[in-house]
């Protein structure tokens, strides 16, 4: 192994009582990454902050030691460092990559201007000069007409751009350390794709160590050398990358191994039955107004899409952000007023559907911590439908019974039902959004992005749990998801979406099998495969191309 | 992945140290337990006026007159030989209930003004903002001194002067937070249920957006008492000869060389009743403000 430029030991780290990370031991070497995996909560991101010297929270204590040894210069140790040291060392030696690249650049200056300030501060560069180098770095994080772009402001910039954009920013001062804390996991899987290949690249270049956190264990398999796994603040398994894959040594690894969800090279879910159709959507058209300082500006969200959902399956609408699938469940449950189409549930027009009629269609949406309101416990949220539609018997009494009813099906303790969202884990919420929609005792229930935002292995159990309700109660699912590992063991049909229009339409079996359109493809190939490094170090270096147009 | 799951675990409370009450994250601080404990003194002696007062409201006695503070007469006597403690009292009652009654006034008409305006958007909203901004153009009393000279000045006059002065400033705040809790998924997931738009209103959007009315109230009840008592002193709120602490103050005007009392009295009651209302708002918001509460419950655990 090559020299090392970070050496963690002994790390501890405590905010007010409470022990956040215990006993933390890591090292990167030059040109080599280390990938930090865990679920939300874990400690993963406040371990890598304790050890940068950035941690910032109220009431945070840090100890043990984190040694940075910058090539070429004194090793600093980074834990209890003076403001003066860290500042230093900073955006110098050590270079940062956020979860959100649309917060964690300034709004008011430019791209350029970003990257050559840590150039200006910590190289004494002058404004040209930074310039200079700014075109320079933007051209090799790939953005297309870097000249031009060095002048842009963030918000001129799409996602991925700015995400790389971010990534030349960290690098700007060849730092011997890059630290990316979630960077893809706010972006589309394609573009998800890109970054990581374009890391890796420059990695390879530059010879940079680099820290990548991530809750994904497909991604990490991806784009590490080692991996160590975090559970509430301790390590529970740390190893090459490729033994982590082969042979996991703690059982928590092995079920987040387990619970990752892929593409099956085999048959895929079962052929949708021959059942009658539920819902007809025939020739749907939404457009959006919006107003820009240029003058009103006409957004075609989605252009003329037509499908049919047969009752007790599932029908996925799959595309990046901005495809429009989103509108469609919009549209349907009447929050927005769509141009031309009809849509059509069991011989009523849903789009015009009065409030009293509302309740055929249910929604759960991707947030579980904004989906609730926080002023409602469990029972008064999923109590809200019976009452509003006199389901359940009517009376109150009735209607407990009723939601004991429905937090059993969702596999919830009817003891939670006092309880009020924050008291409440992600899961568990999600439960509870999915009860609430049960209670209206749909026809159709519209899932947008609802395991999205769920750590690995609860996304796995919501799911499978999605599957039984299906089966038992025969219900009909609209699956909205970006994640065609999610949508393969979820869905009988597969609708694509690109730019609101329909690219491909085909039972789930045979797109998975032989996907027609090259989007499609796209989609497919940016999911993580199952074996560890094959993605990034070879597939997909057509990636690399500056392709990022959208 | 196994199809056969157990119940989805239970989170552990007691592992995870709770959120402190608000109550006692709201008593923890000093400062708003003392002007609690003012405001309290306050209303209390305010309610019991007719019962602690020792003299008679409007019982002249010419022989004691303009008497400096004793045993007999704890705040001196006024130019009728009126006994002061006794006027500040019912004073102080006039003052809180015309401060009461007018913030009351506004929280409800602009609370109803806002959280229509914001949730239903469009036309009626700019409507109604744009009648806001124009009174909020007036300056505050130029604006009441209009409302009394067109009725006849008295304690109900004043009462709605006030309490029209501060309804558009409920009504911008209730209106922004609307705003934001409109867009809120729980709030579309009401829609999509067909939950009835009064229901959503009760439930869902007024809940969330009580913590910067609290704040606001608490506010608006220094400024209404200030504003009492500057339309008492210019002599357009209360009428002579019942006692409110501006028209003592505008009584103690030709006093001020011969007897200090008579304006001090007055005016440190307005000061003290102001400033705790003020210090009890700041304590609202230190506890209803998300952000502000993180900030203190990690100086306690310091």
């Amino acid at each position: 192994m090559s020299e090392t430029v970070l050496a963690v030991s002994g790390l501890h780290v405590d905010i007010g009582r409470r022990s956040i990370v215990r006993d933390l031991a890591f090292e990167v070497a030059r040109d080599q990454t280390l990938g930090i995996v865990g679920e939300s909560g874990s400690g993963k991101t406040m371990s890598v902050l304790a050890a940068t010297g950035l941690i910032d929270a109220p009431g945070s204590r840090v100890s043990g030691s984190s040694l940075l040894r910058p090539p070429g210069a004194d090793p600093v140790q980074l834990v209890g460092a003076d403001r003066r040291t860290l500042r230093r060392v900073h955006g110098d030696a050590v270079g940062f990559v956020f979860q959100d690249p649309s917060t964690s650049l300034n709004p008011l200056l430019t791209v350029g201007r970003q990257i050559g300030e840590s150039l200006e501060i910590h190289r004494g560069l002058t404004r040209r000069q930074a310039r200079a180098r700014a075109i320079e770095m933007l051209d090799a994080v790939g953005l297309p007409d870097p000249a031009r772009r060095v002048d842009a402001y963030p918000h001129q910039l799409s996602g991925g751009q700015r995400q790389r954009a971010m990534i030349a920013v960290a690098l700007a001062c060849d730092p011997a350390l890059l630290v990316a804390d979630e960077p893809t996991t706010a972006l589309d899987v394609t573009t998800q794709a890109q970054i990581v290949e374009l890391v890796n690249a420059l990695q390879r270049r530059k010879g940079t160590a680099v820290v990548w956190i991530s809750h994904d264990l497909g991604l990490i398999g991806q784009v590490a050398d080692d991996v160590l796994v975090m559970r509430a603040g301790e390590t529970v398994d740390r190893q090459p990358v490729v033994d982590v894959f082969a042979h996991p040594a703690h059982g928590y690894t092995r079920d987040l191994l387990a619970a990752r969800p892929r593409l099956r090279a085999d048959g895929g879910p079962p052929a949708a039955p021959d059942a009658p159709a539920l819902l007809e959507v025939d020739g749907l058209d939404v457009v959006f107004s919006l107003s820009t300082p240029t003058g009103r500006v006409a957004v075609h969200a989605v252009d003329d899409v037509s499908f049919t959902v047969r009752r007790g399956t599932t029908l996925a609408l799959v595309g990046e952000s901005g495809s429009g699938k989103s509108t469609i469940a919009n549209a349907l449950t009447g929050l927005v007023r769509p141009r031309a189409g009809t849509a059509v549930l069991d011989g009523r027009d849903v789009l015009r559907a009065r409030r009293r009629d509302r309740r055929q269609i249910a929604m759960v949406f991707q947030d579980p911590f904004a989906s609730i309101d926080p002023r409602c416990s469990v029972e008064e949220a999923i109590d809200e439908p019976l009452r509003v539609h006199r389901l359940g018997g009517g009376g109150r009494a009735a209607r407990r019974t009723r939601i004991g009813e429905l937090l059993e099906a969702v596999e919830l303790d009817p003891a939670l039902r006092t309880r009020y969202p924050h008291e409440l884990s992600g899961g568990q919420r999600q439960r509870v959004s999915i009860a609430r929609a049960l209670a209206l005792e749909p026809e159709l229930v519209i899932l947008d992005e609802a395991t999205a935002s769920l750590d690995v292995s609860i996304q796995a159990r919501v799911l499978a749990l999605l599957r039984r309700l299906q089966g038992e109660l025969g219900l009909t699912y609209l699956f909205i998801a970006h994640d065609l590992a999610i949508v393969q063991e979820m869905s009988h049909e597969v609708l694509v979406l690109q730019g609101g229009r329909t690219v491909e339409y085909e039972p789930a079996a045979e797109l998975f099998r032989s996907p027609q359109d090259p989007y499609t493809q796209r989609l497919l190939s940016a999911v993580p495969p199952t074996e560890p490094g094959q993605w990034s170090r070879g597939r997909a270096a057509e990636y690399i191309a500056p392709r990022d147009a959208m | 992945m196994s199809e056969q799951q157990p119940l989805a675990p239970t989170l552990p409370l007691g592992d995870d140290r709770p959120r402190l009450a608000s109550w006692r994250l709201f008593l923890s601080n000093g400062l708003t337990v003392a002007s609690l404990c003012v405001l309290v003194t306050v209303v209390a002696s305010a309610l019991l006026a007719p019962w602690i007062a020792p003299y008679g409201v409007n019982a002249v006695d010419v022989a004691q007159q303009l008497q400096p503070p004793s045993a007999a007469h704890w705040f001196g006597t006024d130019d009728l030989g009126r006994d002061l403690f006794t006027r500040v009292l019912f004073a102080a009652r006039t003052s809180l209930l015309v401060a009461a009654i007018s913030v009351a006034f506004a929280l409800v008409v602009g609370g109803v003004l806002g959280i229509v305006a914001g949730y239903a958007g469009g036309i009626l909203d700019t409507l109604v903002m744009r009648i806001v901004d124009v009174m909020f153009a007036f300056p505050v009393l130029l604006l009441a001194l209009a409302i009394v000279a067109i009725f006849q000045p008295g304690l109900w006059t004043t009462i709605f002067a006030i309490g029209i002065v501060y309804t558009p400033i409920f009504a911008r705040i209730t209106r922004a937070s609307t705003l934001t809790v409109r867009t809120t998924p729980f709030v579309q997931v009401s829609q999509t249920m067909g939950t009835p738009v009064a229901s959503i209103l009760a439930r869902h959007v007024l809940p969330n957006i009580t913590g910067p009315l609290i704040v606001q109230t608490s506010l608006s009840l220094a400024f209404a008492i200030l504003s009492e008592a500057a339309l008492s002193f210019l002599g357009l709120g209360i009428q002579p000869p019942s006692p409110s602490l501006g028209g003592l103050l505008f009584n103690a005007q030709g006093f001020l060389t011969l007897a200090w009392w008579m304006s001090i009295f007055p005016g440190v009651v307005i000061f003290v009743t102001a400033l705790a209302f003020n210090l009890l708002g700041d304590g609202f918001r230190d506890v209803l403000d998300p952000r502000q509460r993180t900030i203190i419950e990690a100086r306690r655990t310091r």
